[in-house]
């Protein structure tokens, strides 16, 4: 690299980018870098009831997560939580995607705007929503349930994964409607009618032409919701309780009830790292598979 | 293009009362008359949002919640708009990595950023602060301006900046009189929609406001964790409101979809 | 001295050479195209004039001064961009006051002169409209006048017509020409199409692969071609392949079983073009080459023929003068005269 000040314009170019990047550069390892990387050094210092955090170097607080079967269920309900998540949302989120596309204007306008925008409502406002739905006075599902004779005894929602499943699975699911949807806006039309004039069923059309086309919409929605269902906390906070713990619920009471910070870092990390590992892991499979077929 | 049948239009019925049960469901109970939580069946009565008057601590987050959002967002685009213009206009080494960067808010967990703030906020001395959230909060919005601003930069003809040199524009020029203008959609809704997910934050922010700068929707999830009572349905039923018209306005003025389908690959809820 | 003069100006991007060696000299008021295909440099250095593109080495004056040390917005160039470049926020009439405000140019002045230009595109009632609702030459006109009112010193227009429809184009080629006449500007014009570059231009320079192929008037360009790439791209040809051999003294170029008598030059393998229009049917022997006509189409002013020789596909074209011509699958012979063909060396044959 060159020490002299830049002169020519062809220096100054070369420059350019990265004086233009400087400014959020610096913002991100600042706040984001130097943060993730004290949280990981964190996870590493030993803590005491009394002493409080100790800046040593030493392995306890890891190997407490991995020999503690108590944090193995806990990584193991929010994994399959998640896969739950991901599924519900997949195949219940993908063909009303596929619907939506082939309404008409406005209908198409308008349900996309309410599907898509509880995006943008507040979590913990849905999410009492779902609390209303489930438990108490207000708990019309089970109040239906037993009126159409489909249950002798009202189902538990509230403070079980069942109602976290279902809860999450609307908190995400306009992300796997999305990605989907803007999967078939890529589709040519005309492929469908194609294959109908060479006498493919509607089926046919569904399973040959349609889906694989949407595969990859499907695959990076399932990423999303994946890594935001793992990482969800409102939700599970408020319809698990302090009962049913997630991982992020975890690292929360370690820090702000406990006060354990270390343990809690070692939580947020492994959480942090195997979340990365997966879905840097999926992208590459999903874009390996498609590379050729999607440019 | 053919027409659902019945049974898609069924299942559309279905799919459109599960998204929308649990938000109306919130918005009936805010009505009801009793002291307790209950589906109003005889008459609807406002008291539970009078209420919200007599509670000095929503106000209060409210507008601690609208502040925030407003100051991080636009400083978000601040930031993102030279970035973009770098990231849209040149090929240099580490572009790749500098983009995943600015994405990895959407990737990493709320979680763990509210514990990385938390952690790096105390050891600086601007724990619980009004400017450390601001910091945290421009961070997490900082991928969805850059989004919407980068498509807007990307999407405009280079050839009219050379036009404007050519004609004896100075950088600045060019800058303020071409590039600035033709982008400002892009920086307006870019600023909108990071205002919406900064107002809407509540798993990062939960770990790091004091009692002082406490946000709208944490003050809700503290709020909730204690005890569910009409209160804060009334509550959530205005910032359901709010957020609706707020929508609706994107929606009519850009178009949800663009403002939702971007080229990133991750979002934060 | 010229007035715009490009010395050995090369490009290369990594180890391409957009732009190998390049020469040229340009008077004042002279009207110059950069032909060719695509890729064969001529944008890259219409860039470099511009001062968008930096050169790898080899300098450009305009009157003498070096127009390389200075920022591309201190040339006073006025360019028209394939895609107009218009500001989209700005009206036809703001768009062209822009460079006369980078100017600093008083408003009464701006303005009338403003008027004035579109006046001379013939846009006068448009001024207050915006880019997006104006058709295809509108705009066109507008980035006319946008670069016209600057009264730059020289006029470098990038293909500036290839966006419009061929009867749009035609008209727009009439009025740039009386236009660029009219005020007299140097222009440069980089584009593809052969029949646009020889109707605007005083001169033509063809490249190919970033060198110069030729340099000269259309009409010279066109009869005299200094390269079977040139005879190619420059109106349809027929390339056929020859050799050149001394008999008894004199140099004669032989084609399939036709001897043309041709200026001394040294025994080779050459490959010989010929306009298609300058092919004549012939009843005799001498200097023609014997075909069988394949197909034969009516395009109203002409007939244009396929015929099948021993040298290949040859294309020929007859004014249609209203008299008998020979019918399909007929046997034919054909001339043209000495001084119709142009002979290159062999291993430069054109496909």
């Amino acid at each position: 690299m060159s020490v002299t000040a830049p002169s020519t314009p062809a220096v100054r170019r070369a420059w350019a980018p990265y004086l233009l990047s400087a400014p959020a550069l610096l913002l991100f390892a600042g706040v984001v870098l130097i943060p993730i990387a004290m949280t990981v050094i964190l996870s590493f210092h030993d803590w005491g009831q009394y002493k409080g955090i100790e800046p040593v170097f030493i392995l306890k607080n890891w190997r407490e997560i991995i020999d503690d079967s108590y944090f193995h269920e806990m990584f193991l309900r929010t994994l399959r939580i998640s896969v739950l998540v991901t599924l519900i949302a997949a195949v219940f989120g993908a063909p009303e995607a596929y619907i939506l596309n082939r309404m008409r204007n406005p209908w198409k306008g308008i349900f996309l705007l309410v599907i898509l925008g509880p995006l943008l409502i507040s979590v913990v406002a849905r999410t009492l929503g779902w609390a209303l739905l489930f438990g108490g006075e207000t708990g019309v599902i089970n109040k239906a349930l037993l009126n159409l004779g489909v249950i002798t005894a009202p189902i538990p929602f509230m403070f079980t994964e069942t109602g976290v499943v279902i809860a999450l699975s609307h908190v995400l699911m306009p992300f796997m409607v999305l990605s989907v949807w803007a999967g078939l806006q890529r589709l040519d039309p005309q492929v469908e009618n194609a294959a109908l004039s060479l006498g493919a069923s509607h089926a046919t059309v569904l399973r040959r032409i349609v889906l694989p086309q949407v595969m990859p919409g499907i695959l990076s929605g399932s990423i999303i919701v994946f890594a935001l269902a793992a990482s969800a906390f409102a939700t599970p906070a408020i319809i698990g309780g302090r009962r049913l713990k997630v991982a992020a619920t975890l690292a929360y009471d370690e820090f702000l009830n406990t006060l354990n910070w270390p343990l809690g870092a070692a939580v947020a990390s492994l959480l942090l790292v195997a979340l990365v590992v997966i879905i840097v892991g999926c992208n590459r499979l999903v874009e390996r598979r498609y590379a050729q077929v999607f440019q | 293009m053919s027409r659902n049948g019945p049974l898609a239009l069924a299942y559309h019925t279905l799919f459109v009362a599960f998204v929308l049960a649990p938000i109306v469901i919130v918005c009936i109970v805010a009505f009801t008359p009793e002291g307790f939580l209950s589906i109003p069946t005889e008459r609807f009565s406002l008291r539970w949002f009078r209420a919200i008057a007599q509670y000095p601590e929503f106000i209060e987050a409210f507008w601690n919640s609208v502040w925030l959002a407003a100051l991080s967002s636009a400083i978000a685009v601040g930031f993102s708009v030279p970035a973009a213009l770098a990231i849209a206009r040149h090929d240099f080494r580490g572009r790749e990595a500098m983009t995943a960067l600015f994405l990895s808010p959407l990737m990493v967990p709320h979680v763990v950023l509210g514990i990385a703030f938390l952690r790096f906020f105390t050891q600086i001395g601007l724990g619980g602060t009004f400017v450390g959230l601001v910091l945290s909060h421009i961070v997490v919005v900082f991928p969805f301006a850059l989004r919407l601003v980068l498509s807007s930069a990307v999407g405009m003809d280079r050839a009219v900046e050379n036009a404007a040199v050519s004609l004896g524009a100075t950088n600045v020029a060019v800058f303020r009189r071409i590039t600035l203008p033709l982008i400002l959609p892009g920086l307006a809704s870019g600023w909108a929609l990071a205002f919406i997910q900064s107002f809407d934050e509540v798993t990062m922010t939960v770990f790091i406001a004091a009692p002082g700068t406490v946000t709208l929707p944490v003050r809700m999830f503290l709020y909730i964790q204690d005890n569910i009572d009409p209160l804060v349905t009334s509550v959530s039923a205005c910032v359901i409101a709010v957020t609706t018209v707020f929508l609706v306005v994107l929606d009519r003025i850009y178009g949800l979809e663009r403002l939702l389908v971007g080229r990133g690959q991750q979002e934060g809820v | 001295m010229p007035f715009l003069a490009l010395e050995s100006l090369t490009k290369r991007f990594g180890d391409q050479v957009a732009v190998d060696a390049l020469d040229l000299a340009v008077e004042p008021g002279e009207f110059v195209s950069l032909l060719g295909p695509s890729g064969c440099g001529k944008t890259t250095t219409l860039q470099m004039i511009a001062g968008f593109i930096e050169p790898t080495s080899g300098a450009i004056t305009l009157e003498g001064r070096d127009l390389l040390g200075m920022q591309p917005n201190q040339r006073g160039l006025g360019i028209v961009f394939q895609s107009y470049a218009l500001f989209p926020h700005m009206t036809a009439a703001e768009n062209v006051a822009f460079g006369l405000e980078m100017r600093r140019v008083a408003k009464a002045e701006r303005d009338q002169r403003v008027a004035q230009t579109l006046e001379l595109v013939g846009l006068g009632a448009l001024a207050d409209r915006y880019p997006r609702r104006m058709s295809g030459g509108q705009q066109q006109r507008v980035a006319l006048a946008r670069a016209l009112v600057i009264r730059p010193r020289i006029l470098l227009l990038d293909e500036p017509l290839s966006n419009l429809d061929a009867k749009l184009r035609e008209e727009m080629q009439i009025e740039l020409r009386q236009i660029q006449r009219t005020v007299g500007t140097t222009t440069i014009l980089v584009t593809h199409d052969q029949a646009e570059a020889m109707a605007l231009s005083d001169r033509i320079v063809v490249m190919n692969k970033g060198k110069v192929e030729q340099i000269g008037r259309p009409h010279e360009a066109y009869e005299k071609p200094a390269s079977a790439f040139v005879a190619g791209f420059l109106g349809k040809t027929n390339v056929l392949p020859g050799a050149v051999h001394h008999d008894t003294g004199a140099a004669i170029a032989m084609i399939g079983d036709g001897r043309w008598p041709v200026p001394d030059m040294t025994d080779a393998q050459v490959s010989i073009s010929v306009r298609p229009e300058k092919i004549d049917f012939i009843d005799a022997a001498a200097c023609s080459i014997g075909g069988t006509v394949r197909t034969r189409i009516f395009q109203g002013n002409h007939w244009l023929y396929q015929v099948d020789t021993p040298c290949g596909l040859v294309t020929v074209i007859r004014q249609n003068s209203g008299q008998a011509v020979p019918a399909e699958g007929a046997a034919v012979r054909l001339t043209w005269r000495t001084e119709d063909m142009a002979i290159h060396p062999a291993a430069a044959t054109a496909s």
